[in-house]
Parts: C-alpha cells; structure tokens; sequence
C-alpha cells in the first residue's frame, strides 16, 4: 500500500498541516499574534509530557494544555497590568521550563527530546494523518464559521462590536482552534518550528495579495510548496525535515521579495 | 417624532476606568429622524459616550438601552495594519454582505467611487474618511454614529459631507448621533445639542445651547466669539448651502 512509505505518510502529514496553518497563520500575522503562537507552542511540550504521564493520547493533551494556557493568558491580559509581550514570556517560558522539568524526573521514559523540538515528520503513523486530516478540517470548518466576525474584529474591534457581531466570542475559539492546529502538527514540526510554518507562509502571501481571501490562498500554497519542498529537501540531503520545511518556506518568502519590488517597478512604469 | 421607542436611550449612565469616572450622570436618548451633535472639548468623554451608546463599554452606573440592531458606525479611528490586504470593497462588506450597486452609489454619494478597488493603505487620511462615511451609508441603517467624520477632509469637501449627513437622516429616517467639535454645522442642522464635560453640561436646541452661560463658560471668551460669528453669518451659510447643493 501507497501508504506503506514513510514518505509517502511525511507528504501526505505536511501537506494537511500547510492547509490548515495557512489561513490560521494569516490571522496570526494580522492579528500581531505571533508571540502568542510561540507561547502556546512552548506551552505544548508541556503537554507532551503530561500527556505521557496520564498516558492519553499526545494531541489531545497538548490541545487542552495549550487551550487552557492560551484562555489564560486572555484572562490574565484582563486583570493586570504587565504588558501583554512579558506576560506571554512569562508563560511561554515557565511552561516550557515546567515541561523540561518533568521530561527530566520522568527518566523512567524514553524521550526524544530533539523530535519534540523540532518535529519529526518522517516517523509519522497512519493514526497521526487521520489526526491531521479530520481534525484539520474540524478547525477550518469553525474556522470558517468565525470568519466574518473574527475579520471584522481583526480590522476593528469597536467597528465590529458597534455593528452588532460578537468579537469577544469569535476572539476566545481563534484562540483554542489555534491550540488546536498546535497540537495536531507538534508530533511533525515541533514545539519551536510551529509558529514558522504559521508565519512564513503569509508572510510571503502578503506580497502576492489584494485582498484577506488571496492572501490566505497564497498562504495555503506556499505552505505546501514548504512541505514538498523542504521534505524533498530533507530525503536528498539527510537534513532534519522540520527545519528544512521551514528553511524551504524562508526560500520563498525571499523570493517573494523580489517579485514584490516587480511588481512596484511594473505598476510605477504604467503610471 | 417621538411615537416610537427611542432608537437610544441612556439613564444617568457613566463609565469608571483606572480609579476615575471617564463620563457620568449621561442621559440622552436619540429618536428616529433626529440629528443629536455631542459636543465639548478634547477628552471630555465624546468617544466615550458613542461607545457607550454602542455597547463598545458597559455603563458602570446607569442604563443604557439600545432598541435597534441596525446600527452603523464611523469610528474616530482606524488603523489598519499592512499585514491586512484590503481594498475599499471588502472593507464595505466588512460587517455584513451589501450589494454592490449599493455600494457604488454610496461612494458615488460621498465622492471616492473610483477608489473602489484600491487598497485602503494607498487612501489619503480624507478619502478613507469619505469610505467609511459610504459604508455606514450604505448599510442604511436605523441609527447611525458619526465620531469626528469629517476630520481630515478638506474645507468645502466637509460642508457637503456635512449636506449629506442631513440629508441621509431625511432619507433613511434613522437617527443620527454626531461627535463633532465643528461649532457651525452643529448650529445649522442639529435638532438637539448635547454639551459635554465629563458629564452632560449643558442641552437643548441649537439656540438654547448657544445662550446658555455654561456654554459660553465651557468654550470660553473663542466660543463666544465664534457664536457670534454663527449668528453673523447664518443667514449666509443657508445661501451658501443653497449654492452648493444645487
């Protein structure tokens, strides 16, 4: 079976993870909340370990750990004063230094620390597609659902809450869904490299597109050539596969520069 | 006029932030067809207010109550971050779906109809002014909320601006509330001013606003002058406006 091949199965993971961190990711960048992603990300490694320990299964409890500390961090943004980028190094660090802690006490286990890090995408099961593929779906399907209000909100917090949609409700599920797209590609790309695949991607997007719909379909599609990329990348050159994908998505994003300052240049001249 | 429910109303309400009253004691209500102007000075809770009346801040003490969900809003400010791609098109559609010959004709009506698919970074101060103005037109709404409308918007650009304000409240028969400092237009066309200072200091007619002492104490020895200068050419203006809105 087709399936049988490692790369095959590599492929099949990345590419479902490109199509879901797209459109979240270019919330991500619109929404500035790419400190945030990195701290839910962090988060996530607790979760690994505690996942192990209550020996349930890794994706779901990465997604309730990271669920839990991104409505958190919203609470805590509420209630004190310190700004919101120390609060989120506060809790980024403090749970991934919690995490460590616990990888460490818990020497009966065998951890590959470094997969966790950076992901290991070659070694993923069927299971871990199905995860990807269904639970991918679920979060562009609520996604979807949220879209208008949370664009809205996104441009306009005040525009949006005058004109009768419902910013906070919309702001609160962004941020579990997005605990959720964290927790089905960790096992892939890992705890440092996630917030990566969710930024470069749009990044790049930005400089192809005239409007929010274009630059998530850009988003999409330079999350796959990433995936294809970097993957092909990592079989050819022995190259760890989660920093190749991200290296592969960087390779774009320059790329996309230039055609960018084309496109200045053609627009100028027919002026 | 006042058949109906109020489209707005609020009860002595004020809103308490970091450790002092932002606003207090506001009351006002805002009926069908009627134009109400807030005025006052920089940071006596003019914005405030609109939000309040919006349900953006929730009073802290009084009431408010809003009895339409047909609501449009032109915000002091927006910023929009470059990161976001958007063209004045799909900021129309922003908070719901509108037709699109619906949309050409209200910026046909505040003058930027060919900026429709240009990007809203690539907009002067003015025109992105004008754009938000036909979005809230255009989603013909029952009340709708002005908060400084016309800033950045040039001289003779504001007085017809100013026109079709008027003229949309005759039109939709909504109710218009205007955040404004521009003493003139809210004496030509307003059917009731509030004055405001932290709480509601003086209102009434345009009329009565002008003669009322805490007004005058409120502005100063300028306001006065620039009352004066209302009364001097009021009579001018309508001719002017005769003029313009040929």
């Amino acid at each position: 079976m087709i399936l049988d091949d490692f790369f095959t199965r590599a492929l099949l993971a990345g590419i479902g993870m490109a199509i879901v961190a797209g459109p979240l990711g270019c919330f991500v960048i619109w929404r500035k909340l790419a400190y945030f992603g990195d701290t839910l990300a962090h988060s996530g490694l607790l979760g690994v370990t505690i996942g192990f320990i209550l020996n349930i299964d890794l994706s779901l409890s990465v997604f309730v750990i990271s669920g839990i500390i991104a409505l958190l961090l919203i609470v805590l943004q509420k209630k004190t004063k310190l700004a919101g980028d120390a609060l989120l190094g506060l809790l980024a660090h403090s749970s991934l230094a919690i995490g460590l802690v616990f990888i460490a006490i818990l020497t009966t286990i065998r951890f590959d620390l470094m997969g966790l890090l950076v992901g290991d995408i070659l070694s993923v099961t069927i299971n871990d597609i199905i995860i990807i593929w269904l639970g991918g779906s679920l979060i562009l399907l609520v996604l979807f659902y949220i879209w208008k209000s949370l664009f809205a909100a996104t441009v306009s917090y005040d525009l949006a809450k005058a004109e009768g949609m419902n910013p906070d409700v919309s702001n609160y599920i962004f941020t579990v869904i997005l605990a959720g797209i964290i927790a089905i590609s960790i096992k892939m790309i890992g705890v440092l490299l996630i917030t990566g695949l969710l930024l470069i991607p749009p990044a790049m997007s930005r400089n192809f597109s005239n409007s929010p719909i274009q630059m998530m379909f850009f988003s999409i599609i330079g999350g796959i050539l990433s995936v294809v990329i970097g993957l092909f990348c990592s079989l050819e050159l022995n190259t760890p596969s989660g920093p190749s994908i991200i290296v592969a998505s960087l390779m774009l994003f320059i790329i996309s520069l230039f055609f960018k300052k084309g496109m200045t240049i053609v627009q100028k001249s027919k002026i | 006029m006042k058949k109906n429910k109020p489209l707005v109303k609020l009860n002595n309400a004020g809103v308490y932030r970091d450790e002092k009253w932002l606003v207090k004691g506001i009351s006002l209500e805002i009926n069908k067809k009627e134009i109400v102007t807030l005025i006052g000075p920089n940071g006596s809770g003019k914005t405030t207010t609109g939000k309040l009346i919006l349900d953006i801040l929730q009073p802290d003490e009084g009431s408010v109550s809003l009895n339409t969900k047909q609501i449009a809003y032109v915000p002091q400010k927006i910023n929009i971050d470059w990161a976001i791609p958007l063209r004045v098109i799909d900021f129309m559609n922003i908070t719901s779906k509108l037709d699109k010959s619906k949309i050409i004709q209200s910026l046909e009506l505040t003058g930027v109809d060919h900026l429709i698919y240009k990007n809203l970074l690539n907009l002067s101060g003015g025109e992105f002014q004008r754009v938000m103005i036909a979005r809230s037109i255009a989603k013909q709404p029952e009340l709708l909320i002005l908060d400084e409308p016309v800033q950045g918007v040039d001289f003779n650009g504001e007085i017809k601006l100013y026109n079709l304000i008027k003229e949309i409240s005759d039109k939709l028969k909504c109710g218009i509330l205007l955040i404004s400092h521009d003493i003139h237009f809210v004496m030509s066309s307003t059917d009731h001013v509030i004055c405001l200072n932290g709480h509601v200091c003086c209102s009434g007619t345009p009329n009565d606003v002008a003669k009322n002492p805490a007004y005058i104490e409120l502005f100063g020895e300028t306001a006065a002058s620039a009352i004066s200068l209302y009364r001097h050419d009021h009579n001018h203006t309508h001719n002017q406006d005769g003029s313009i809105s040929k």
